[in-house]
């Protein structure tokens, strides 16, 4: 009974902290924080769920983000009509390639959505006319405050974990799951392999064409290499996914919150630490580290995967009895 | 007209003919047994009937209508269940969910298919397992979800792939009590089966092939003295 409030608790949590802390730092690393919650969940429907690995959500995150960003550059509207379309656009987009890549199945589809990442972020580079190129899109940001922003990415996390847990509690979940397990014993069942397959990567890119066009409306400025990258946004997506643990309803939000501050303890050389010793003691070798640490978060990321299959092959939500156990002492009721 | 046939189904794997030319037709209600030495095409056969593979040749009919450009998923709704040979559970998830996602095949919410589930679950006697992980149960147990999965999906016709083969004495006799209970309850069968008392004791009639072709048909007494039959599994040198 107690478990079922803990999602209730870090709700409530969550509605307060911009009230609490005004910090505009700590309040942009909780939207990022959102935002990554979003499309972990939309990623964990279709690899976690439905099995279908996607090494390229970039594309779906960037053809929401473009489709707000190209909506108020050229027709000069509030860049918010892009939130409308922004999910709309990346169904788009993974509509046409699910009809034809799911025949593929396994890596072959895996390697499909890296193809798909990388196609569209060279298109957008290229289609300068259109989309700028590399010279990116600016736009006004609404808000000056991060609280509306924050708001807004808290009720897209929420309704994307909720529609989740409502799916996956029903025939299309089961189905998903199904497809997960043993495609021809699905096909079996009388379910429709290649429709609830659709059905999956719907959901996935509509959600994280949702979380690109906030991206858009956040930031201000996308250009391909931001929104189409595929360490930033689609291995970040997996490592989302893993951290937290694949096919767990909270799994992506446990891991958005620890890569986020993986990412950030990285990009920020651990909150300025190796700055600062670098500045005091002077040493060029220090300095030297501090930048190898900066800029070689990929490896950072690496490097945490591998350690959390090696001792977490299910995730911290889906091991969570597992570390209860060896880290707390505490020992479940059998 | 029958009920369920086939006629002169052929399936070519390239230059290989695993299927050449079979025929049969079975009677509602019946256990019709279909057997063979290794290797001789039965289970091409159940592929063909159930949508996996495209005849190169020939028909399925089911009730009268063509069935064999279907996709599987679509046979499984039409009414025909099939077990696989080489089980498929669907590993990690428990068996009442197996179970489940095979029940949603006719109704559309969870509280229907959990009905649906446990039902089937009882008739087909895995209450004891129900919540266990199908990957965790043991070969017996997975052959019998394999029926109990495609129970579920209420067959009229089930296709049952050796779901004998590696149980026990009383495993076995558990198999053949489930197998009769079945069909007294209504539904069709096609059985294929290696062990010979299982299969000379439960079939109504018995369809022998060889290197995919027919060599026998009649009741299981006809078909064990069938000449052909005798040369097939023993050798020629025995006959
Ligand atoms: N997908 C496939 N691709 C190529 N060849 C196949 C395929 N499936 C079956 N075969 C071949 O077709 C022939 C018939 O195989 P099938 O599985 O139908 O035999 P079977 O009668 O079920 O045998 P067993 O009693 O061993 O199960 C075999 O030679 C087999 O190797
Ligand atoms: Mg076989």
């Amino acid at each position: 009974m107690k478990k079922r409030l803990y999602p209730l608790i870090l709700l409530a949590v969550l509605a307060g902290f911009p009230l609490v802390v005004e910090d505009n730092y700590y309040q942009h690393l909780m939207i990022l924080f959102l935002m990554w919650v979003v499309i972990g969940s939309a990623w964990n429907m279709i690899a976690g769920y439905t099995g279908q690995v996607s090494f390229g959500d970039a594309a779906f995150f960037g053809s929401g983000a473009y489709a707000a960003g190209l909506l108020a550059h050229h027709l000069h509207v509030s860049a918010w009509w892009g939130m409308a379309i922004g999910g709309l656009a990346a169904l788009a987009v993974g509509f046409p390639f699910g009809w034809i890549c799911f025949r593929l199945r396994g890596a072959y589809f895996a390697l499909a959505t890296l193809a798909l990442n990388e196609v569209l972020r060279h298109g957008t580079t290229i289609a300068e006319s259109f989309t700028r190129g590399m010279l990116g899109i600016m736009i006004m940001p609404t808000f000056v405050s991060k609280v509306p922003y924050y708001y807004i990415a808290l009720g897209m996390a929420v309704v994307s974990v909720l529609s989740v847990r409502l799916l996956i509690r029903s025939k299309p979940g089961y189905y998903f799951v199904s497809i997960r397990e043993d495609q021809d014993a699905a096909e079996s069942l009388g379910i429709d392999t290649h429709f609830y397959k659709m059905l999956s990567l719907a959901f996935a890119a509509f959600w994280t064409g949702m979380a690109g066009s906030l991206y858009m409306n956040y930031m201000g400025f996308i250009d391909p290499h931001v929104v189409f990258s595929l360490h930033d946004i689609s291995i970040m997506a997996i490592l989302v996914g893993i951290v937290g643990g694949v096919g767990t309803v909270y799994g992506p939000t446990v891991g958005a919150f620890i890569m986020v501050a993986v990412q950030e303890m990285f990009r920020s050389g651990f909150f300025g630490l190796f700055k600062f010793l670098a500045e005091t003691t002077g040493s060029e070798s220090v300095r030297a580290l501090a930048d190898v640490l900066t800029k070689g978060h990929v490896l950072g990321f690496g490097l945490l995967v591998v350690l959390v299959i090696l001792v977490l092959p299910n995730g911290i939500v889906g091991d969570w009895d597992k570390i209860k156990k060896k880290v707390f002492r505490i020992h479940s009721p059998a | 007209m029958a009920y369920f046939k086939v006629e002169s189904l052929v399936k070519y794997f390239g230059g290989l003919a695993a299927v050449n030319g079979v025929s049969f037709e079975v009677a509602k209600g019946e256990i019709f047994g279909l057997i063979g030495p290794n290797g001789s095409g039965k289970t091409t056969t159940f592929n063909m009937i159930s949508g996996y593979h495209r005849p190169t040749s020939g028909r399925v009919i089911f009730k009268g209508r063509e069935i064999h450009h279907l996709k599987t998923y679509k046979i499984c709704k039409l009414g025909i269940g099939r077990t696989f040979q080489v089980v498929k559970p669907l590993g990690r998830m428990s068996v009442l969910d197996n179970v489940i996602a095979a029940a949603f095949s006719r109704v559309n919410t969870m509280a229907e298919a959990r009905e649906l589930a446990q039902k089937s679950i009882e008739f087909c006697g895995l209450s004891h397992v129900r919540d266990v992980l199908a990957k965790s149960l043991p070969i017996a147990g997975r052959k019998r979800l394999e029926i109990t999965r495609a129970m579920a999906t209420q067959p009229e016709l089930l296709l049952l792939d050796e779901t004998a083969a590696g149980l026990n004495p009383t495993e076995l006799i558990e198999a053949i009590d489930l197998i009769k209970k079945i069909r007294d309850n209504g539904t069709t069968i096609v059985i294929i089966e290696h062990i010979m008392h299982v299969i000379m004791t439960i079939s109504d009639r018995i369809h022998a092939i060889n290197f995919g072709q027919t060599i026998a048909e009649g009741t299981p007494v006809e078909v064990a003295r069938n000449q052909a039959v005798i040369e097939a599994y023993l050798g020629t040198d025995y006959a």
